[in-house]
């Protein structure tokens, strides 16, 4: 803005106004500056403080750290591999299950069906990402594991040949606290983060290139196999990604119905641990300072793996704001 | 792609294997609707039973003993209050500085990218991270901290709405704000905020929503306290703390109380859910 206009105002009031009022400017562009960098300096923190408190642990283990799976308070001796096995696995199967869902749901409400159901279904399925998540522990360890564990995993683990693959793979406990039903309910929660995502970018495709398919004579499964998922390809990696995002790192629906063991899980149907349900558990109730670094140097390497995971997401997934 | 059905012609083959994804897709959507229905009709069947006055007005009690979460549901509201009121206003003044002055930046690039980073990133680390930088030092768990941690977790969300909605604001109004010769800062906040209103309430609530259920992240910051107290330096009850408790407590009393609990949390967090949407719906419509 060009200075001299002030010389042909009128002294006086005018000036002195104007001034002011560039001023309060200038401080407003910095405030709004300075609460940005407040969210950036939250996210190093965050690093920092997580290095920092874990690094007594991570530094007298060492690489026993992350291939020793004897996690024993009483001894002082810290291995996590059980904790970050279970993270894995009970994230990698959620997304297994949460994904042909999710493709399904959205092929559904954008292509398969009538407009006026898509609106409300569309919603029902947003509503399942609001439900906080301590609800869905609740109804997992008192609804879903009793159920579980009376119509599938008993079944199963009788008619299971003793040294059979069966019985190799589905035994445990049959109280339905394992691995396989916190994936489960993993599952229905990052279910609508996904679906929503893959609904978004199929309303994004160009409806010509939908018309030009339908024009060839395509059947609606032909355009969405052919044409309109392969569209969305590189984005709904993306989807996939913050959704395994969110699973690695949930923490209270997965902390009431894993059946917190530290073992290496040996079955599907064993109780196991994540990295956050350990913490949860266990961090209040630590007494030694050993304890907690290495629980902060679990949580510093849960960050390092969400963090990899939600850029990789979030640079697939591009400017396409979800 | 082609299903080999002997005896089929190409087109019958075609339109048997278009009903079957079709119905496959079907299936996904009444698996997740049937998910959400059950979760619900859990919630209501068995919490509706432990809604009444007392659970308002009375205290957490010992095992055996009527008791309500009148301590739990205050303290829940205190740090959420607080943790919004910090959010709001960080989250609000980074958003702006997004949309209308880094715009375009290298800088506003990165931000933008953490932002979305910590919007989705662990809430139990942001427990750790407040445990380390609040409780260690000051040698306790205090509510005050309980708040901090909250606000940590809606910054994210209030930002990224604020920014989504301003840049919703035509670029005319703020031309003609300058026009009139106030400065960029003036015609933000008396003309582009204005504007906006809605959509700043939008990313008010959906914050809201996100911290109200959260459990992880004051585990190890406000703690918990079997009292009634209102002193931000001490200890203090949360509502998601205590149904955690609760539920996984062998009495009866405690589990009816908890389910109880975890309908109050499901009722406010979905309508702060459904009203938020709404007057974005609103805002963009206009």
């Amino acid at each position: 803005m060009p200075t001299d206009v002030t010389i042909d105002a009128p002294r006086g009031d005018t000036v002195r106004g104007k001034s002011r009022a560039h001023q309060q400017d200038a401080w407003f562009r910095v405030l709004c500056f300075s609460a940005a960098m407040v969210l950036m300096a939250t996210l190093a923190g965050l690093i920092v403080s997580l290095a920092i408190g874990g690094w007594p642990a991570l530094s007298k283990f060492g690489l026993g750290f992350f291939t020793s799976s004897e996690w024993n308070p009483v001894t002082d001796n810290y291995g996590a591999a059980g904790p970050i096995i279970g993270t894995l696995v009970t994230a990698f199967l959620a997304m297994v299950i949460a994904l042909p869902l999710a493709v399904g749901i959205s092929v559904f409400l954008v292509e398969f069906c009538p407009a006026w159901i898509a609106r409300p279904v569309g919603m029902a399925v947003e509503l399942l990402a609001g439900i906080p998540s301590i609800v869905y522990g609740m109804w997992g360890l008192f609804v879903l594991a009793p159920w579980f564990a009376a119509h599938v995993q008993v079944p199963i683990m009788m008619h299971a040949a003793p040294g059979s693959f069966m019985d190799r793979w589905f035994s445990g406990v049959p109280n339905g606290a394992n691995i396989f039903t916190a994936s489960l309910i993993l599952a229905i929660m990052v279910l609508p983060y996904i679906a929503t995502v893959f609904r978004e970018l199929l309303l994004s495709i160009p409806p010509y290139l939908r018309e030009a398919a339908y024009g060839m004579g395509a059947t609606p499964y032909e355009v969405v196999g052919n044409i309109m998922l392969p569209y969305i390809k590189r984005s709904a990696i993306g989807a996939v990604m913050l959704g395994l995002g969110r699973a690695l790192g949930e923490t209270m629906a997965v902390t009431f119905i894993i059946g917190n063991s530290h073992d290496l899980p040996n079955s599907l149907f064993a109780s196991g641990s994540t990295i956050a349900s350990t913490i949860a558990n266990e961090f209040t109730e630590a007494t030694g300072d050993m304890h907690i670094s290495a629980l902060i140097a679990l949580g510093f390497v849960l960050f390092l793996i969400t963090f990899v995971v939600l850029a990789a997401a979030r640079l697939l997934i591009g400017r396409e704001r979800v | 792609m082609a299903l080999t059905v002997p005896g089929l012609s190409r087109h019958a083959r075609r339109k048997l294997a278009n009903y079957i994804i079709v119905g496959l897709a079907t299936l996904a959507t009444l698996i997740a609707v049937a998910a959400l229905v059950m979760i619900l009709a859990s919630l209501v069947i068995n919490g509706l039973g432990g809604i009444n006055l007392h659970l308002f007005t009375m205290d957490q009690p010992p095992p055996g003993e009527p008791g309500g979460m009148r301590n739990a549901l205050v303290g829940s509201l205190i740090m959420c209050g607080g943790g919004m009121l910090l959010a709001v206003v960080i989250g609000i003044l980074s958003g702006t500085w997004l949309a209308e002055y880094g715009d375009g930046s290298r800088l506003a690039a990165v931000v933008r990218f953490l932002n979305d980073v910590l919007l989705s990133a662990p809430s139990i680390l942001i427990g750790l991270f407040v445990y380390e930088m609040v409780v260690r030092p000051f040698h306790g768990f205090s509510a005050l901290a309980g708040a901090v941690a909250l606000a940590f977790l809606a910054t994210p969300v209030v930002t990224r709405t604020t920014e989504d909605i301003l840049r919703l604001q035509p670029n005319a109004l703020r031309e003609a704000g300058m026009a009139l010769g106030a400065g960029k800062g003036h015609v933000i906040r008396s003309v582009i905020w204005r504007a906006s209103g809605s959509g700043l309430m939008t990313g008010g609530l959906l914050g809201f929503a996100r911290i109200s259920g959260e459990t992880a992240p004051l585990l190890f910051t406000s703690l918990g306290n079997p009292f009634l107290s209102f002193k931000l330096n001490q200890p203090m009850a949360s509502l998601p703390t205590t149904i955690f408790q609760f539920a996984l407590s062998a009495y009866d009393d405690w589990r009816q109380l908890a389910w109880a609990g975890a309908l109050i949390i499901a009722i406010a967090v979905l309508s702060a859910n459904i009203i938020g949407r709404a007057l974005a719906r609103g805002s963009k419509n206009t």
